[in-house]
């Protein structure tokens, strides 16, 4: 499955791995006695879901009339983080416990070859038209692990199947506490009651969304021929089926090999005849393009999870995942109330991203690096040609000459304004005084036009990486970097200068500042990511180190076929039969187009190879100054509560010391600084959310990236040893004719 | 350590059924090895049609050095000795390995462990293989196969005691060495009245040098190419770590690409290993052969300069008429193993050039072959995995 596959790293212990093997088992039986197995666990542990649904269960009847309301009393609970029961008591489950085993347990058969007959299973009732026992047998699972996330040992398929049709079958009451099960997958449940809050609008929007991933998901597993009863029954009962066909897309996604590609391929191939038949919300499905599907769905897990969201970007985003996710009770009303167009805003958004994902609005190439000047003032300009189709830049197309130290101050811009809010802005390549130095002093030998055209390149996948992130490219600096003629030179990009200095000073502080912090990390998520991109920048530092060495190697062993075949060519002078001299010349030409191609190797293990790793050494350095940005905003909240905590002392010893003139002065402090907490724990939440999507797209990028680069590596090798066959086969009529 | 049956590949050598020679087996022992030396013959003056000794690398070098003391012998090319085996280097890096064991990760040490294994085998059979090269010159040559000590070493089944040689003799060889050369100098200034000789001497001496550099370019072409090989290796294991802690649905493309790494990189120290076996081990072969042959011109012109002596102490006698008949005789002498030699060694520098046609042509066919067979074992290695990726994709 996308979504807990890219969210839960490796929490995949071997102590549940008897499991597959039990799912294993039953299978090979008709699916109802498993459904009317083992009762026990669940009663077991019904407490939790029991105290959840009464919690929704009383906000149900209100959201159903979708009445502001309702809305409010949602929100509360939910916005003052501790205080929630209900949140609490959904979120733990799903974001710890829960989602280990169920992962684990619709992980584990996906590798498994039995895992077919088990997604029959699953699948069979849904065709048949019966569907309330499959609604509960596929929402129950959910429900069910929810409340038992500590105990791997039973059988939690057992559980989902078995567990009750009784209980709250058809209810709103029961579609509220499986709608979290249905989190398991990405722990929303937050966002479902957060949902709520939002206005009016926005819940429209996601609920008009809402159908059609639903019936995507839906569709999936069913198959097109059972689409048709389902859709009545879609009409029907909506929530529950959503919820039902939600637990059941997630989990037929894990019963196949692989997870995330399946997940992909069947959105795109189901889509359009999801579209097709649903018709419920036709402008949705047009909006969405079956290429966007898995991504609404990577992104789902960012924006679910939100404890509130609270801008309108956000609230786009998030009415999109619940959408795939299936939203709770709004639902149930969303179902009658006529699905809306989307706010321009969100239309936009969505195309925008179908842009840069296309790449195909917007080329960028930097071209004709070209010396100015002459000496220590003598620079590199490079020409930086775009084309684009988007209407938010003047013309198709248009160039522009910048230098180096202009690409700098890009990134200095974006960086001040975007890091602050936790985005992950693309890294300029280094400076390299080493380097600029030897093009200045006008050194016309090969280090140096190397090194010019690595740098050419790498300034060009940085300005990609700028126009590709849908943020950075709405910023004004960079159609401005782009776009106007005469750029206004960048200071404080020199690296000696003074501004340099304070920026070393200053990031010195930071590292400290960095270490000092102690944050008691509440999500998991972050902790877990954090630390992969540690591991992984370790490890692609190593790669680097070894990739630079094998650069090395390569260069060296093309010098010395050189040599060799000079030697060889010598050697071949002096022997006095003809036809060896012959060969032994014929050699020394092939060991001669040996070294070319060594040494042509050498390059493309540096350009495509090399270069890569070093990008995502730099990029990655960014991904973690937004976990510290993270981290910062954290701090601030924290030190703010404290504040107020001291403020409420104050007032409080006040108070007691009769001093009602100081009073006022202590109330208004606490109302500050109220407001400060508030102010500071929303810049929190936003900046996680954000760190949340920007890492997972970083991570979409990154998978493209290199998949692009090093196929791209690969043939560059495929291409050096067909050089190879063509040079040795042209050799071996030589050898053989030496008599 | 245990191995069955090198293969010299070096020289092309005419089999003859009277006598075969081979190492069936050899051991190493710490710093030594012992190699068995299997017989096969029908020469009457072996008690066994068939029989094996364990011989050490010493005993080669005595039997060699006995061929080259041997006057009779002066007239031919002497096969070269086998260089003395050299484990030193890998078991240094095997120590250096073991020291670093704490800072690497397992894989990383496996790996290494593997790297320095594959590379200890390598040397091992290299080492088997100049010796048996060695044995097989020998039993091939009309003549030496004939000798004594050769016999002797073929067949007595105990220690031949040999010693190495002392310090002593060491000095002495040295010295040896030093006046051999400066009078190798002074001989081969002097013009040959025989135009086969001058052109013989005149090509040796520019080819031994050429092979020479030839051999020492081939060492370091193909020493870096082990360590791209080697590079390549530590590039899987990285990326295989990489796939393995990476969450996200790249770590398959990085495993599957770690894999392909760690095939291409056995093909490519395969392609360096070949090239060793087949190019450089055939030069260094004949970097030592066409040594041997300097040495058999050498004593000629030794020979040639002695006789030429022996003429003007003649005349001189002759004018003095004095000792004529004892200048007679040396000057005879003189004459004989001179003309012997010369006739011998034409013969032998013909065979000479004959065995290293062959051999550069087997040798290089042979290499061309396998450059070809790796490079398509790379490129479809390297097609099917972008095929893999690309479909992925």
């Amino acid at each position: 499955m996308a979504t807990s596959s890219e969210r839960s790293p490796p929490p995949f212990p071997e102590d549940l791995e008897p499991e597959p093997d039990e799912v294993g088992d039953q299978d090979s039986d008709d699916g109802e006695d498993i459904f009317l197995g083992t009762d026990n666990p669940l009663e077991i542990k019904m407490d939790p879901s029991l105290s959840a649904s009464d919690i929704t269960s009383s906000t149900k009847p209100l959201s159903e009339a979708s009445s502001p309301p309702v809305m409010d009393l949602l929100s509360e609970p939910a916005s003052e983080a501790s205080s929630a029961p209900m949140v609490d008591l959904l979120m733990e489950p799903a974001s710890e416990g829960s989602s280990a085993p169920m992962v684990d347990l619709l992980m584990e058969p996906a590798s498994e070859a039995s895992s077919a007959p088990m997604m029959n299973l699953l699948m069979e009732p849904a065709s048949e038209a019966s569907s309330a026992p499959m609604m509960n047998l596929l929402m129950e699972p959910a429900s069910d692990d929810l409340k038992e996330p500590p105990k791997p040992d039973i059988d939690p398929l057992a559980d989902i199947i078995n567990d009750t049709p009784l209980s709250e079958g058809k209810t709103p009451v029961a579609a509220m506490p499986q709608e979290p099960p249905s989190d398991l997958f990405d722990d929303e449940p937050s966002e479902l009651f957060a949902e709520p809050r939002q206005s009016n609008t926005a819940k429209q929007q996601q609920t008009s969304i809402f159908d059609e991933p639903d019936e995507d998901l839906f569709s999936e597993p069913l198959g097109e021929a059972s689409k048709k009863p389902q859709n009545d029954f879609f009409k029907e009962a909506l929530a529950p089926v959503a919820k039902a066909s939600n637990v059941c897309g997630p989990l037929s996604d894990n019963y196949n090999e692989q997870p995330t590609d399946i997940f992909t391929e069947e959105a795109i191939t189901t889509l359009p005849s999801a579209v097709s038949t649903v018709s419920v919300n036709s402008k949705t499905n047009g909006v969405h393009s079956d290429e966007e599907e898995p991504d609404i769905f990577a992104e789902a897990t960012v924006e679910l999870s939100l404890d509130s969201p609270r801008n309108d970007r956000k609230k786009k985003e998030a009415a999109k995942p619940s959408a795939s996710a299936s939203a709770p009770a709004p639902s149930v009303s969303a179902s009658a109330s006529k699905p809306q167009p989307k706010t321009l805003e969100e239309v936009q958004y969505i195309t925008l991203e179908e842009e840069v994902e296309d790449k195909f609005e917007l080329n960028i190439s930097i071209t004709n690096p070209e010396k100015v000047g002459d000496g220590m003032n003598a620079y590199m300009a490079y020409k930086v040609s775009t084309q684009t189709t988007l209407p938010m830049f003047r013309s198709k197309t248009f160039t522009v000459r910048r230098r180096f130290s202009d690409f700098l101050g890009l990134y200095e811009k974006l960086s001040d304004k975007h890091t602050l809010n936790g985005y992950i802005v693309p890294p300029p390549p280094e400076k390299s005084i080493m380097g600029m130095t030897k093009v200045k002093v006008g050194k016309e030998d090969n280090s140096s036009a190397e090194f010019v055209e690595r740098r050419r390149a790498a300034l060009e996948r940085y300005l990609q990486r700028v126009v590709f992130h849908p943020s950075l490219l709405q910023d004004p600096d960079v159609r401005e970097f782009l776009e106007r003629d005469d750029m206004p030179r960048a200071h404080n990009t020199q690296a000696l200068s003074g501004a340099g200095f304070l920026k070393m000073i200053n990031r010195a502080t930071d590292s400290l500042s960095k270490m000092t912090i102690k944050m008691n990390e509440s999500d998991v998520w972050f902790e877990e990511k954090l630390q992969e991109v540690e591991a992984e920048d370790q490890q692609l530092r190593k790669l680097h180190i070894m990739v630079d060495s094998l650069v090395g190697h390569r260069k060296e062993l093309s010098v010395n076929t050189g040599g060799f075949a000079k030697s060889v060519a010598m050697l071949g002078s002096s022997e006095d039969n003809t036809a060896l001299s012959r060969a032994l010349s014929q050699l020394a030409e092939v060991e001669d187009k040996m070294e070319q191609l060594h040494q042509e190797q050498a390059a493309s293990d540096s350009f495509c190879f090399a270069e890569l790793l070093a990008d995502y050494i730099r990029l990655l350095g960014s991904v973690r100054a937004s976990f510290d940005q993270r981290m910062k905003t954290w701090q601030r909240w924290q030190d703010a509560q404290n504040m107020l905590q001291k403020k409420r002392e104050t007032e409080a010893k006040l108070l007691w010391a009769n001093k009602p003139d100081k009073l006022q002065q202590a109330k208004d402090d606490i109302t500050e600084w109220e407001a400060k907490v508030t102010q500071y724990e929303r810049d929190f939440d936003r900046v996680s959310a954000t760190v949340r999507k920007e890492v997972l797209r970083f991570e979409k990028e990154k998978a493209r990236d290199f998949k692009k680069q090093i196929i791209k590596y690969l043939e560059s090798l495929l291409q050096s040893q067909q050089q190879l066959i063509k040079y040795w086969e042209a050799f071996l009529p030589e050898a053989k004719a030496i008599a | 350590m245990l191995f069955d049956r090198p293969r010299a590949v070096n020289v092309d050598l005419q089999t003859d059924a009277t006598l075969q020679v081979d190492i069936s087996d050899a051991l190493s022992e710490r710093d030594k090895v012992k190699f068995t030396v299997h017989t096969k013959s029908t020469l009457p003056n072996f008690k066994q049609n068939e029989f094996s000794v364990v011989r050490q690398h010493e005993e080669f070098i005595w039997l060699h050095d006995s061929f080259v003391e041997n006057e009779e012998y002066a007239g031919y090319i002497i096969p070269p000795a086998p260089p003395r085996p050299d484990f030193d280097a890998s078991r240094e890096k095997l120590q250096k390995l073991g020291e670093g064991e704490g800072s690497m990760t397992k894989e990383e040490f496996t790996k290494m462990k593997q790297e320095l294994e594959a590379e200890y085998l390598a040397i091992f059979k290299k080492t088997v293989a100049m010796h048996e090269v060695f044995l097989c010159r020998v039993a091939a040559h009309p003549v030496l196969r004939k000798d004594m000590n050769f016999h002797v070493f073929l067949e007595y089944n105990q220690d031949l005691s040999v010693r190495g040689k002392n310090k002593r003799e060491k000095m002495e060889d040295f010295f040896k060495n030093v006046v051999k050369s400066a009078d190798g100098v002074l001989v081969a200034g002097v013009k040959d009245v025989d135009d086969f000789f001058e052109h013989e001497k005149t090509f040796l001496l520019e080819y031994h040098n050429r092979v020479k550099d030839a051999s020492s370019k081939s060492d370091r072409m193909i020493r870096s190419h082990k360590s791209a090989a080697d590079d390549i290796n530590r590039i899987a294991s990285t990326l295989y770590t990489l796939g393995t802690q990476d969450s996200t649905d790249v770590c398959k493309f990085f495993l599957k690409v770690s894999e392909l790494f760690e095939k291409t990189r056995k093909i490519e120290a395969r392609v360096a290993a070949d090239e060793d076996l087949k190019l450089a081990d055939l030069l260094k072969y004949y970097l030592r052969e066409s040594q041997a042959a300097k040495d058999l011109l050498y004593r000629r012109g030794r020979a040639l300069v002695d006789y030429e002596n022996a003429n003007k102490a003649l005349d001189k006698a002759r004018a003095k008429n004095k000792d004529v008949l004892q200048a007679e005789t040396s000057q005879q002498v003189c004459c004989q193993k001179f003309e012997k030699i010369s006739e011998s060694a034409k013969q032998e520098l013909i065979d000479f050039k004959t065995r290293r046609v062959a051999a550069f042509r087997k040798n290089l066919v042979e290499l061309a072959e396998l450059e070809l067979k790796h490079a398509k074992g790379n490129l479809q290695l390297l097609q099917s995995c972008v095929g893999v990726l690309k479909g992925d994709t």
